[in-house]
């Protein structure tokens, strides 16, 4: 049975937040952890909703891309490897 | 117009000097038309040569609005001393399939890069995409609106997506393509939209289509997944071509060597003898190939285009995890499968995409290539287990030297007793 994307929004945020205490920016693979009883897939559109919703934001070296909680990332400071 | 400040740049001015056109001329015109962020770009570089490191800072959270990628963000380290590049963001733009538009549209979309961006462009970068060098934060958003409303076209992919897929011209323009390489790259990018823009994947991951073996796009050493065209009947014969070559009538190559004389077209030195399976020869005056040897190397059918033609039965074989050099080198595709017949809606193929990219996805490291999780956790195992195929012998490297590498115990009669650590007291590993 799909996970229900409302239950799932709110177990990646409270992810988020209690990750983001310690590393601002995550991997994807780091929010499947959020629920790993779900679906990738299914954790994919909870997190893109999360994005649509400005409650996430997408942070991008343009090789690697990661997920921060609104406003937990400085766009001015961050750097990061990059090809 | 503002005043216009042009830094000094004497080690950049070294690089005019050269035979061939310069970067550096190419700005300072386009800084002396009253661009000056053109300046300020060649100062920061010569700058950056002065202290042998770079003064880009890179990443953040530019993008457009719900896109996880196409935006790749750029910002001076020295913005005081180079105002006008303080951001200056790169777009990555889908290029159309084969790149064909034509001149209205390059100069639209030129006129429109003029007055949002720097006007400075990349045609077109390695993955394919048009790339529209710096604009500021503040028009991303408008920058992808027009390119949307007014274009039609997309932002391509960056960071850890789907990458803009790319395809040689194909039928268009090529008669050996074997493959309409164009459907099947608009089809890709449209099926993945979701891949393309909203990252899932632990890096990138490429898709490139080539039409035939001579591979233009160079598939084979650049994507996750080569589609490569192909054929499995046998390579088509006009034996009365042939003798006209062997007779001068037909320049060989397709005239592409005649700058100089080269001599007689030798048949035997210059096809037969080079042919890597050896399996072309002379029986009288007529041509023979033994196809089954084939292994479309494209050598002879390169040399005699009129004479010898691709087979009709065409498809695609699909290789797996090539990669520039960031963990343990460079990496060629690996053979996965060695023909499908890739007919649209190219259900075959996707299937089999989402046995790799679920895998992947589980398993894969963070910034781990397709070609290094099959490296890190075994071919045999990605063939047989994750995409449920039955092993050839070319999927294997050396199948002389080691006939054994998909047995598995319960495979084997009585299976097998093996002591690690006895084995290791024996032998170094």
């Amino acid at each position: 049975m799909a996970a229900d994307i409302e239950e799932l929004k709110k177990k990646v945020l409270d992810y988020m937040a209690k990750k983001s205490k310690f590393k601002p920016k995550m991997y994807f693979k780091d929010l499947c952890k959020a629920d790993e009883s779900a679906k990738m897939r299914e954790i994919k559109k909870a997190a893109s909703a999360l994005v649509q919703e400005e409650k996430v934001e997408y942070w991008s070296s343009g090789s690697t891309t990661l997920y921060s909680l609104k406003g937990a990332s400085s766009k001015e400071t961050d750097t990061f490897e990059h090809d | 117009m503002a005043d216009l400040k042009k830094h000094d740049t004497p080690l950049l001015d070294e690089l005019k000097k050269g035979p061939f056109p310069s970067f550096v001329d190419d700005l300072e015109t386009r800084g002396k038309g009253g661009v000056q962020c053109c300046y300020d770009l060649l100062g920061q570089l010569e700058l950056s040569y002065v202290h042998k490191e770079t003064h880009w800072k890179h990443g953040g959270i530019v993008g457009v609005f719900g896109y996880g990628g196409g935006v790749i963000g750029r910002y001076s380290d020295a913005p005081e001393q180079f105002p006008t590049i303080a951001h200056f963001h790169t777009l990555r733009v889908n290029q159309p399939a084969s790149k064909f538009y034509n001149s209205k549209f390059l100069n639209k979309l030129c006129d429109m890069w003029d007055h949002r961006g720097s006007g400075v462009t990349n045609f077109h970068g390695s993955t394919g995409d048009m790339i529209l060098i710096g604009t500021s934060t503040d028009e991303l958003e408008p920058t992808f609106y027009d390119l949307s409303h007014q274009f039609d076209m997309d932002l391509g992919g960056s960071g850890s997506n789907l990458r803009t897929p790319a395809c040689c011209m194909g039928k268009a323009r090529c008669e050996y393509s074997c493959l309409d390489t164009q459907a099947i790259c608009y089809d890709l990018t449209m099926t993945y939209q979701d891949e393309l823009h909203r990252p899932a994947f632990p890096y990138k991951f490429k898709f490139k289509v080539s039409g035939c073996p001579n591979d233009c796009v160079a598939a084979i050493a650049r994507s996750c997944t080569s589609i490569i065209g192909t054929w499995r009947d046998n390579i088509r014969i006009d034996q009365k071509a042939v003798q006209a070559y062997v007779g001068g009538e037909i320049p060989p190559n397709a005239g592409a060597f005649s700058d100089r004389d080269w001599g007689a077209f030798d048949l035997q030195k210059e096809v037969i003898d080079l042919c890597p399976s050896g399996c072309m020869y002379m029986d009288g005056n007529d041509l023979k190939i033994d196809d089954r040897e084939c292994t479309r190397c494209m050598h002879c059918i390169n040399v005699m285009p009129s004479a010898l033609r691709t087979g009709v039965d065409c498809g695609a074989t699909i290789l797996n995890g090539a990669k520039a050099p960031i963990l343990e080198g460079a990496q060629m595709s690996t053979l996965i499968i060695p023909f499908i017949k890739m007919e649209y809606p190219y259900e075959e193929f996707k299937d089999y995409v989402d046995l790799m990219w679920d895998w992947w996805m589980e398993e894969g490291k963070n910034r781990e290539r397709l070609g290094e999780l099959i490296q890190r956790q075994g071919l045999a195992h990605y063939i047989v287990d994750i995409l449920g195929r039955e092993p050839i012998p070319q999927h294997v490297k050396e199948p002389r030297s080691n006939p054994y590498p998909f047995w598995k115990e319960e495979e084997v009669p009585g299976g097998w007793k093996r002591n690690l650590a006895d084995f290791r007291a024996r032998h170094l590993a």
